[in-house]
């Protein structure tokens, strides 16, 4: 993700997945993780595509794209912000966190800030309650984050 | 295996992994070689401990030593110090929490001491990656001896007679569904493994596929021998990266191994395995949300009946058990119901795993023996409540469960005292919760959870939730009143009562048991205006500390209000009633003369 | 099936196992209130998705409320229906219902006829005191066909459950999850930018005001005033046994002489009959299905089976599904087509005014026909041949809106010379109808002897895919009849796969039970009795006429002879006649 890349390529690696599996219904859900994976991200093209290729109406293909919160039809930016607000991190002070986050970033839940390199959006639990509370930056884990370490966290990938 | 003198058992959960631990086997390992010792002592990177507060873990055998919040750099002490010359790293060992002491084995901690570990029997003992290890340790005969030596029906008498019960929240008895699923005739059959632990806050799901895979693989070859299925498939969360990769990993080896496959072990059972991946909705835990999830669909649940037993995975004969229900299987089938029984309560037989989260000392994963008391659990165990904090309540079962408070805690816990109470078992999460908790904050919090994750299908849950969240916030907000209090209660009792799915029968629990225990906090909220725990920022008034204000005039100026008063170099004052509680004078004094409170 | 004894509100009696409890409280006399529910047996169409938990109720010795539609009866049941804890229970659902709705029901188009307006009523909900956030609200869509405004849609999935299992076109499907949640369409485009394919039947099955037909009444209002033109109306088959509904008559009477006497009081300057037209389709068709099947019996190569195209939700339909075949269904425009044709070119020629001076009106049991009528196919320079077409409800609004006590009309008579049908014309309002009446002309045109028997049963009824064989001439051949588009796609697809049935003419009814079930009649609000009554009522309009047989209208026989010479000759051809395109298939 972040790199731009290129749409024809991405479709090929889309199409090679397909060829991988049975591509029956019951499939939708495992090729949408996969064409998220590649493109980042699930835009109507994506959809439309994965629709015709398999053969789905593409009434349900959305239908199950919008049902699910894993999946995202719009880009996110290239650091993905996800503050933990399982039950664990709330009772140890997520919900600070979080605003903290808002804050620095002036933007809201499931926002980009306007220069593509943020989005922030929570998620329910990594299972790491240990550390809580916790936020994840891309793949990396922070745990027992405080209101003031969100400066610092940022910091690091400016 | 090779006759290794000594073994590091790292922790591999992901609360560890996230910690670094990865970095910690790599430096053991370098500094090992570097000091010859590679062949003689090995380095193995195993499933949770449990004790996910205090890690990276890192236990050295044979002499149990248990170092806690090790970080990469520490390896080198740890090789040189402990295995070079026999001297424990001191400052890593786990500290006592009321003695101070650092216990030297880890056999004494009291949060292993009354744990009983029968679920969780190789999290942290064995390399789930080698399945060479799972068997070492008995791994794999359970199914052997059903396949070659025992009737379908003997089998299911087995798990009957263990008084198993579900693990996945309702408690239902796993040997009566394996029975009922066996009287369907169908060629095609599943078994299904539902690993897609939504609670949030509990992660003995996910610890049991990432420490102990094996186990679960071969419950369900041994349920699909017993329910005549060929085919099991594992619903799994796709937040959990690590246990699906283990998870695959543990399938293609007991496949080589021939444990899963064709013909298993040479008979006429073959029995296959594979992965399905959920996509972030809590309702798809809910199973016939989950099997409608398996086929591709979004994850709204059906009525029931028919009960998947009879029409499920599409539209086939399909068994659904939790993972952990399927972990204790094992040993079940090789020590026997009776020991199985031996343990527990009358009607809830043998152990549970919590995960242990809150505002609490030992956050972690603990086994125990149903029955238990929650005084034990939250006090001997988890090591009491963080930073020397009252206890207030503890909520069991998450969203759907309740809340408990101190007249509770000498329960003993089985599915049908936490039933009784308020609350319920639930998968096992245990949320403790001290006196800076607020009440209605927490139930808000709650709400907000199921009214999210809510399917949308049913009008009392997809509106009737929305609802009570606005009662909620309005409550939490200072703007309720009596009436708001009157209709939580009328909207909870009709959501119970006519919801779809487990869902939204249960959303109203936190609400309800709040309002039952706390019902002077609630009070406070909308009669007083008050918020006695200090939380709900919009009942809290700010004030200026005359003593501290140096009158520089920055808060009146970012006051959107208006509500701040007084001169240059004089002290300011806020006049309460024009104050919207926005905080921002607050965040401006750089002199901290402005308090909430 | 064996009984089983239950208790309902204090009514011991005995049912069959299996069934509901709505039904066993049906038979008890007791009407518990339903609104996601429906069950059109007889067609074999159901909605159970048992959401809306209004017609919850108390079971002895269960936990929570059951709901009764989908809660199957058992021994030794104790059911209470009406007990405090029901009562109050389906009075907050629908209040929490209303507490997300817009509630404009002065001015809602479904007014009158809403479900929820009307539960509201009976379970007394008098305020709404569960208060807050409305569902963030969809622009209102008006389409050609349809209106939706889904800040009203409920969640009762009724419209899914017949796009999607009945109709196989899959526009619709429930979005979004939790409070957001709602039935649209992907991406939440307009309909008319999907594979929808216009039949309407989502606005027949709607409980509410989120999809209704595309209101067009105050168009022929206009119309009407305009003294420069000329208003003509046509009226379909399976109006007249409908369009009584709306005015408290009996499902299936038949009420074509006061639908013409309402007309005329409108002030139509002429009232002319589609099942004139029907005739004259038949006549061009069952020429085209001669045609191929003599061309097929000396090995030519041919396009069969062929199929009718007289309904446009099927014509829609296989144009993006089918779009590979297009050269099988026969070219034949439907009847509302040909009649805008005859009037704007022959009629408007034998008045001697310009066919911008004509306005038609069409008066359709289909949304779909809206749709047709824009195709450009169906327009010269522009000017279409059918100007508005109004649905059966439409129509209904627009005699009250004139002040016509319809049930007080006298009878009167269509117009000469397109007001002239035969029996084989008026079955065209029902499943098998098109069907049975070519097969009257081509029997005749190929056993050049009269039919003895006219009437087809083999191709009547319910079923939703019918097949036989004739012996024509020594000539055997295969026949089916299909309903509901679902249907036409199992039976598409196996001609795809090789057409094992050898099937040679396909008769297709995009909606449950031909056009009598159309999407703009009268709602028959889960009543499958409804259907069957209308069904009845077309028959007894066959029986009744004196001619049966398309080709032996007098009128028709003149129009051949005065102005298209014979079927499929070039004029024909070009004002008879239509032409497809493939369009997107997701
Ligand atoms: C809203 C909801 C969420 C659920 N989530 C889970 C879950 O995450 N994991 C699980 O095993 N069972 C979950 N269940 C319970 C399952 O429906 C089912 O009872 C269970 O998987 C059966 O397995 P068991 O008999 O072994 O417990 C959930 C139920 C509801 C109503
Ligand atoms: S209770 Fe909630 S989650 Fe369950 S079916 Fe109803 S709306 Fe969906
Ligand atoms: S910002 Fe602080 S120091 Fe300055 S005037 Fe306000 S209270 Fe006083
Ligand atoms: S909290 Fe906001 S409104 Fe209140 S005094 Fe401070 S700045 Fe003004
Ligand atoms: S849909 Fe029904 S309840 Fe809603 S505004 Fe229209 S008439 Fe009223
Ligand atoms: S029903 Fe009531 S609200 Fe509606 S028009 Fe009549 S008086 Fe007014
Ligand atoms: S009109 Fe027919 S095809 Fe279009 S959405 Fe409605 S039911 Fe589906
Ligand atoms: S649009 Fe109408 S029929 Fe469709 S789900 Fe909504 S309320 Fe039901
Ligand atoms: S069956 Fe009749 S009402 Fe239905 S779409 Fe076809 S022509 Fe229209
Ligand atoms: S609740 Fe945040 S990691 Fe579990
Ligand atoms: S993750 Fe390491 S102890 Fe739990
Ligand atoms: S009518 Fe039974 S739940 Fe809707």
């Amino acid at each position: 993700m972040g790199m731009v890349a290129d749409p024809k390529s991405q479709y090929e690696e889309l199409d090679k997945f397909l060829l991988t599996i049975a591509g029956t219904e019951d499939e939708l859900i495992k090729v949408l993780h996969r064409a998220q994976g590649i493109f980042g991200y699930l835009s109507d093209d994506v959809q439309y595509y994965v629709a015709e290729k398999m053969k789905i109406p593409v009434s349900k293909v959305y239908g199950v794209v919008t049902f699910y919160s894993y999946f995202t039809t719009k880009p996110k930016g290239k650091h993905r912000i996800s503050v933990c607000m399982g039950t664990a991190c709330y009772v140890r002070g997520a919900e600070p966190v979080l605003e903290e986050f808002k804050k620095e970033l002036n933007i809201s839940c499931d926002e980009t800030t306007p220069d593509g390199k943020f989005s922030l959006d929570t998620l329910r639990c990594v299972g790491a309650c240990g550390l809580a509370p916790v936020v994840m930056v891309g793949e990396k884990v922070y745990g027992h984050v405080t209101p003031d370490m969100v400066k610092d966290i940022l910091a690091e990938y400016a | 295996m090779q006759n290794y003198k000594m073994h590091m058992l790292v922790c591999g959960g992901t609360g560890c992994k996230s910690a670094n631990a990865d970095q910690i086997v790599l430096n053991l390992k370098r500094s090992l070689s570097e000091c010859g010792m590679a062949d003689d002592v090995s380095v193995t990177q195993t499933g949770c401990f449990g004790f996910c507060e205090k890690g990276p873990i890192v236990k050295i055998l044979p002499d149990n030593t248990f170092y806690t919040q090790v970080r990469p750099e520490d390896a080198n002490e740890i090789v040189t110090s402990h295995i070079l010359y026999g001297r424990k790293v001191h400052r890593l060992l786990y500290k006592d929490q009321t003695t101070l002491e650092s216990i030297e084995d880890s056999k004494h901690m009291d949060f292993y001491k009354k744990q009983h570990r029968v679920a969780l029997r190789n999290c942290g003992f064995i390399d789930p990656g080698n399945i060479e290890e799972y068997i070492a340790r008995d791994g794999y005969l359970a199914l052997t001896e059903c396949i070659t030596s025992k009737s379908r029906e003997e089998v299911i008498q087995i798990v009957k007679d263990s008084g198993l019960r579900g693990r996945g929240g309702a408690g239902f008895p796993t040997g009566l569904k394996w029975e009922i699923s066996s009287r369907y005739d169908d060629e095609q059959k599943y078994v299904v493994c539902n690993a897609d632990e939504g609670d949030p806050g509990a992660f003995m799901d996910r610890s049991i596929l990432e420490g102990d895979p094996h186990a679960v693989l071969e419950a369900m070859a041994i349920c699909g021998y017993a329910t005549k299925a060929s085919e099991g498939r594992i619903y799994i969360r796709a937040e959990y990266p690590l246990a699906i990769k283990r998870l695959e990993n543990a399938v293609k080896a007991a496949e080589e191994y021939g444990f899963l496959g064709e013909k298993i072990l040479g008979t006429d059972f073959s029995f296959k395995v594979s992965l399905t991946f959920g996509a972030g909705a809590f309702v798809c835990g809910e199973e016939t949300a989950l099997l409608r999830s398996m086929e591709g669909g979004r994850g709204e649940p059906t009525t029931k009946p028919p009960f998947p037993s009879e029409h499920g995975l599409f539209g086939k004969p399909t068994t659904i058990n939790n993972v952990e229900t399927f972990a204790n299987i094992p040993v079940i089938i090789r020590q026997g119901a009776k020991w199985y029984r031996s343990m527990g309560t009358e009607k809830s037989a043998g152990t549970k795993v919590f995960a242990l989260a809150g505002k609490i000392n030992n956050v972690g994963l603990i086994e125990v023996p149903m029955g238990t008391t929650l005084r034990e659990v939250i006090f001997d165990i988890g090591g009491g409540i963080k930073d020397g904090k009252k206890f207030k309540a503890v909520q069991t079962g998450g969203p759907s469960g309740g809340c408990l408070t101190e007249k509770d805690l000498d329960t003993p816990i089985d599915f049908d005292n936490l039933v009784a109470k308020g609350s319920m078992m639930g998968s096992g999460g245990m949320i403790v919760m001290d006196e800076d908790s607020c009440m209605p904050a927490v139930a808000k919090f709650y709400l907000q959870f199921t009214q999210e994750e809510s399917c949308g299908k049913c009008t009392p849950c997809r509106i009737g939730t929305t609802r009570l969240l606005e009662l909620l916030e309005l409550i939490c907000n200072g703007e309720g009143t009596m009436e708001s209090l009157e209709e939580l209660r009328r909207l909870s009792s009709v959501i119970k009562d006519t919801a779809l799915c487990g869902l939204g029968q249960t959303a109203p629990n936190p609400v309800l048991s709040t309002l039952n225990a706390f019902w002077d906090e609630y009070v406070a909220h909308v009669v007083d205006k008050k918020c006695p725990a200090g939380v709900c920022t919009k009942l809290l008034d700010y004030t200026i500390h005359a003593d501290k204000c140096k009158g520089c005039t920055m808060c009146f100026r970012v006051c959107p209000a208006g509500a701040i008063s007084g001169k240059v170099k004089e002290v300011h004052f806020i006049d309460v009633s024009k104050c919207i509680k926005c905080g921002a004078c607050m965040d401006t004094c750089k002199f901290n003369a402005i308090t909430r409170g | 099936m064996s009984d089983v004894t239950i208790t309902i509100d204090g009514k011991t009696m005995k049912v069959k196992q299996g069934t509901s409890i709505l039904e066993a409280a049906k038979e008890a006399g007791i009407t518990i209130p339903t609104l996601c529910y429906f069950n059109l047996e007889n067609a074999d169409i159901a909605c159970k998705p048992a959401s809306c938990r209004v017609c919850v109720v108390e079971v002895e010795g269960s936990r929570n409320l059951l709901p009764s539609c989908v809660t199957s009866v058992a021994e030794g049941m104790v059911v209470r229906t009406n007990s405090k804890r029901a009562i109050n229970a389906r009075k907050m659902n629908i209040e929490l219902l209303l507490s997300d709705h817009p509630n404009d029901c002065l001015t809602c188009p479904k007014s009158g006829s809403c479900d929820l307006q009307r539960l509201t009523q009976i379970v007394e909900v008098r305020s709404i005191d569960v208060t807050g956030t409305r569902r963030s609200t969809v622009p209102v869509e008006v389409g050609k066909a349809l209106k939706r405004d889904l800040s009203k849609c409920i969640m009762c999935r009724r419209c899914e459950t017949m796009c999607s299992t009945v109709q196989s076109v899959y526009a619709l499907s429930a979005i979004h999850r939790g409070f957001p949640a709602y039935v649209g369409t992907a991406f939440e485009e307009p309909l008319s930018d999907t594979v929808c394919v216009s039949c309407g039947q989502c606005s027949a099955v709607c409980p509410v005001g989120a999809i209704t037909e595309n209101d067009e009444v105050e168009k022929v209002i206009d119309a009407l005033a305009d003294k420069t033109k000329t208003v003509v109306f046509q009226t379909a088959p399976s109006v007249r046994v409908a369009i009584g509904e709306e005015f408290g008559l009996p499902a299936g009477t038949e009420v074509t002489g006061k639908m013409i006497t309402a007309l005329r009081r409108l002030g139509a300057d002429y009232v002319f009959d589609t099942n004139f037209a029907a005739d004259l389709t038949i006549m061009e068709e069952s020429a085209e299905i001669i045609e191929r099947i003599k061309a097929f019996l000396n090995d030519e190569k041919v396009s069969l089976p062929i199929t009718t195209s007289c309904c446009p939700g099927w014509v829609n339909f296989f144009e993006s599904q089918f779009s590979d075949m297009l050269d099988l269904p026969s070219t034949a425009k439907s009847p509302q087509g040909m009649f805008g044709a005859v009037a704007k070119n022959y009629f408007t020629q034998k008045l001697g005014i310009r066919r911008e001076d004509m306005i038609v009106v069409s008066i359709m049991p289909c949304t779909a026909k809206k749709v047709e009528a824009d195709r450009e196919a169906l327009k010269v320079n522009g000017n279409p041949d059918v100007d508005i077409v109004l649905t059966t409800r439409e129509t209904a609004r627009l005699f009250k809106l004139a002040n016509i006590d319809f049930t007080k009309l006298e009878d009167s008579e269509f117009d000469d010379p397109l007001g002239e049908s035969t029996g084989a014309a008026s079955i065209f309002g029902v499943t098998g109808g098109v069907l049975e009446a070519a097969l009257r002309t081509v029997y005749e045109t190929l056993e050049e002897k009269p039919l003895k028997k006219v009437e087809f049963f083999d191709v009547r009824g319910f079923t939703g895919v019918k097949t036989t064989t004739l012996k024509i001439a020594g000539i055997p051949i295969n026949v089916a009849v299909v309903h509901g588009l679902a249907n036409a796609r199992k039976v598409m697809d196996e001609v795809k796969a090789g057409n094992p049935r050898d099937l040679h003419v396909i008769e297709v009814m995009a909606c449950p039970g031909g056009c009598i079930g159309g999407g703009g009649q009268p709602y028959h609000r889960g009543d499958g009795s409804v259907l069957s009554k209308r069904t009845s009522a077309i028959y007894e309009i066959d029986k009744d006429k004196k001619i049966r047989k398309s080709h032996e209208n007098p009128f028709i026989k003149e129009l051949y002879q005065n102005y298209y010479g014979e079927p499929l000759s070039h004029l024909a051809h070009e004002q008879l006649h239509t032409h497809y395109t493939a369009t997107a298939k997701y």
